[in-house]
């Protein structure tokens, strides 16, 4: 029977270390199966998994998809943002209809913080939270660890910078959370006009210069910045950013110099991330965080199965 | 940010220059003594009562004048580039020269507003080239100065603005200046504010009040001052940021400013000299020299800024040179365009305050020279063996007539035309190189 206790997998916010450590070593142990091309599992036969999509996203839909699949779940793909809502469907419509389908797994992307959880209410499935608004983004953050622990052989205790548009990011949210409780050191490194209000109550260390930002870290952790966010006057232009913001080669150096540096996709490159950092194979780890997050999703999705299980 | 170093003029060698039989006067120090002053290498050398010429060097008899750092005019319009007819930037140094200034900030609302870094460099290298006078451009705080879009600050700064504003215009817009004041502290930089209520100020000449009315004068109120000093607080407190009130001229607003100061804000300002010389009467009989922006308040705000300039809460004195010519002003009142020279009389109108025994003689320099050299970061505006040696020599109790038409420089919209004042400058020295008398 697996340690986590939740029935759904809303947030990162409050999880205790154990349950994180639970969730990594059965990622691990995926990621080693589908490594080695054993990726038929049957441990969710007979389950219907639900991706439900309010927002656009092909890497976060197409990850839980394969996982599973994998794992051998009946997968359907709804992407919702074009169809009920903008015939009047409520959200909570939306639960019965899905009640009604008898749905085990569903996996909810939406635009609105909370939305998830307001879901989880009125669903018997199992919830998991596939990105909020600018709340989180749990399996994002939970793909990162696994990553970060592969290449570092440990979570504990490391220096890791994030970089960018902390304030609309749901990633850094949910990378915050697991980080702290894993004992590494976080900073936020950005703009002040993109850093929220308060920033160091959740236990960061705020950074408005790169290179002191940078400076021996482990690991380098760099955020999508919105084409929107320069529209609305947050950064003067994309030019600007890269040349204070944007992750190259000379800001890069201020970093350990075994340091990696990761991005959650998709890069807006030369804004947020020269190419020549991005596709630099001693130091970039982006490849392998697609890799590992199909890993991470089938583990989340086995575990909260399982509990599924044991409450029925 | 390291203390930005002053261009090197000389680069023929100058033999040294010994300046001697003055009464040493810096604000920095608290330095104010008789004895002489050494310059070599554009710099200075050595100061004080024992100093004496080396064997070759020049030297100038100072008769009892006193020798202080240049000035450092925090605020100027320079009209170039887009209003070349009011004034070019060869004779704002002109007249900068002869009023004792050495370095001057340049304001960004010019035609076109100085919001790319091309701009600011075009203006840089126009200020080496007087060879009198450092010029530093502010960078436009808004696109065009419009209100709207912030500029690069960043890049900005890296090609030389040394802060950022849009010069006369309110950035009027809440969420804009919230996000300037932010994003510049992110660059240890900060946001002038001109602070009106554009709201209330649109299409006022004068304050208003009895006077305003006795006119038929369209007026705004003065509270639309410390309206916008009191957002702007606010935003400062929000944003942990760095606001700096220009030509503040209200007791609202300075009372306002001086608690913020209490509370430990980042909230700096400065006045003009209008502000503290003249008050509303100025404008007498329709003088549209005495049309300004802000325009001249009651007498009561006049002896509130005098209060605020002897207790700290004013931290500089800015010439607030606007260039007009003839047309903008010799037109009805309500018509003229706001805006006075003020070069040359930046410092005898502050000296009528110390002979009015309302100030200290070394509270007038500092607030012309360290203050704003802390506020700009600096090295200039000390007597200090290796600080540049940029000088102004004046004597305070030579007296002369502001006259319109006999002033230096292209400007002579002057709202002290007719005033007596007693401070002349008898010299100014630009990196030890003589550049007025």
């Amino acid at each position: 029977m697996p340690l986590y206790p939740h029935r759904h997998l809303l947030a990162l916010q409050g999880l205790e270390p154990p349950y994180i450590a639970e969730l990594l070593d059965l990622a691990e142990s995926y990621a080693l199966l589908n490594r080695g091309g054993k990726t038929g599992r049957d441990v969710l036969r007979g389950r219907t998994l639900i991706n439900l999509f309010f927002e656009d996203s092909t890497r976060t839909r197409t990850s839980f998809e394969l996982a599973g699949k994998r794992l051998g779940a009946d997968v359907i793909n709804m992407s919702v943002s074009t169809s009920s809502v903008n015939k009047g469907e409520t959200l909570l419509d939306t639960a019965s209809t899905l009640n009604a389908m008898k749905t085990d797994l569903l996996v909810v992307r939406h635009a609105q913080s909370g939305a998830p959880a307001l879901l989880s209410q009125k669903v018997e499935a199992a919830v998991i939270n596939a990105g909020d608004g600018t709340h989180e983004h749990p399996t994002q953050a939970l793909l990162d660890a696994l990553t970060i622990r592969r290449r570092k052989g440990t979570l504990e205790n490391l220096t890791v910078a994030i970089c960018g548009d902390v304030l609309h990011s749901r990633v850094a949210r949910s990378n915050i959370h697991l980080l702290l409780a894993m004992n590494c050191r976080v900073r936020v490194v950005g703009p002040p006009t993109l850093i929220p209000a308060e920033a160091e109550a959740l236990g960061v260390q705020v950074f408005h210069d790169m290179k002191a930002g940078l400076k021996d870290a482990d690991v380098v952790m760099m955020l999508r910045l919105q084409k929107e966010r320069m529209q609305g006057g947050l950064v003067p232009s994309a030019r600007e950013f890269f040349r204070f913001y944007g992750l190259d080669a000379a800001k890069l150096r201020h970093a350990k110099p075994d340091a990696i540096v990761m991005h959650p996709g998709p890069m807006n490159r030369g804004v947020e991330i020269d190419s020549a950092v991005a596709d630099d194979p001693a130091r970039s780890v982006i490849g392998e965080q697609v890799e590992m997050g199909v890993a991470v999703r089938m583990a989340v999705l086995d575990i909260l199965s399982q509990n599924q299980r044991r409450n029925t | 940010m390291a203390p930005r170093r002053a261009p090197a003029y000389n680069a023929v060698p100058m033999p040294d220059l010994l300046i001697s039989h003055v009464r040493l006067l810096d604000a920095a120090s608290g330095l104010d003594a008789p004895g002489a002053l050494l310059v070599r290498d554009g710099r200075i050398a050595a100061l004080g009562g024992d100093v004496t010429a080396p064997e070759g060097a020049e030297t100038v008899d100072g008769r009892g004048a006193i020798l202080a750092p240049g000035l450092i005019d925090l605020r100027a319009a320079l009209g170039e580039p887009g209003h070349e007819h009011r004034e070019t930037i060869e004779s704002a140094a002109e007249a900068a020269a002869a009023g004792g200034i050495t370095t001057l900030c340049a304001l960004p609302d010019s035609d076109p507003a100085l919001d790319d870094p091309a701009l600011l460099q075009f203006i840089l290298r126009k200020g080496e080239a007087t060879g009198s006078l450092t010029i530093l451009p502010y960078g436009a705080a808004t696109r065009g100065c419009a209100g709207k879009e912030m500029t690069e600050f960043g890049l900005l700064r890296e090609a030389g603005a040394i802060a950022f504003t849009d010069g006369t215009h309110a950035i009027a817009d809440a969420r804009a200046m919230r996000l300037a004041l932010s994003y510049a502290r992110g660059f240890g930089s900060f946001v002038v504010q001109h602070p009106e209520e554009p709201s209330l100020t649109r299409n006022a000449s004068v304050t208003e009040g009895e006077m305003a009315t006795r006119m038929g004068l369209p007026a705004a109120p003065a509270a639309a001052e410390a309206m916008m000093v009191a957002r702007d607080i606010a935003l400062a407190r929000l944003t942990r940021g760095h606001v700096h009130f220009a030509h503040v001229s209200t007791g609202a607003a300075l009372d306002l400013i001086r608690a913020a100061k209490a509370e430990g804000l980042r909230v700096t300002c400065d006045t003009a000299p209008p502000y503290f010389d003249l008050n509303e009467t100025a404008i007498g009989d329709f003088r549209t020299y005495a049309k300004l922006s802000p325009p001249l308040r009651r007498e009561e705000d006049r002896r509130a800024v005098v209060a605020a300039l002897a207790d700290g809460t004013i931290d500089a004195i800015a010439s607030d040179h606007q260039p007009r010519d003839a047309d903008d002003k010799r037109v009805p009142f309500a018509q003229a365009e706001a805006g006075g020279a003020g070069l040359a009389t930046l410092l005898g109108v502050t000296l009528a305050r110390y002979h009015a025994g309302d100030l200290p003689l070394l509270r007038c320099l500092e607030l012309l020279t360290t203050g704003p050299a802390k506020l700009l970061g600096l090295e200039t505006g000390r007597l200090v063996p290796g600080a540049p040696a940029d000088l102004v020599l004046f004597s305070p109790d030579r007296g002369w007539k502001v006259e319109a038409g006999k002033l230096p420089g292209k400007a002579q919209n002057s709202p002290f035309d007719g005033r007596a004042l007693e401070g002349r400058v008898v010299g100014t020295w630009k990196a030890g190189r003589r550049v007025f008398g």
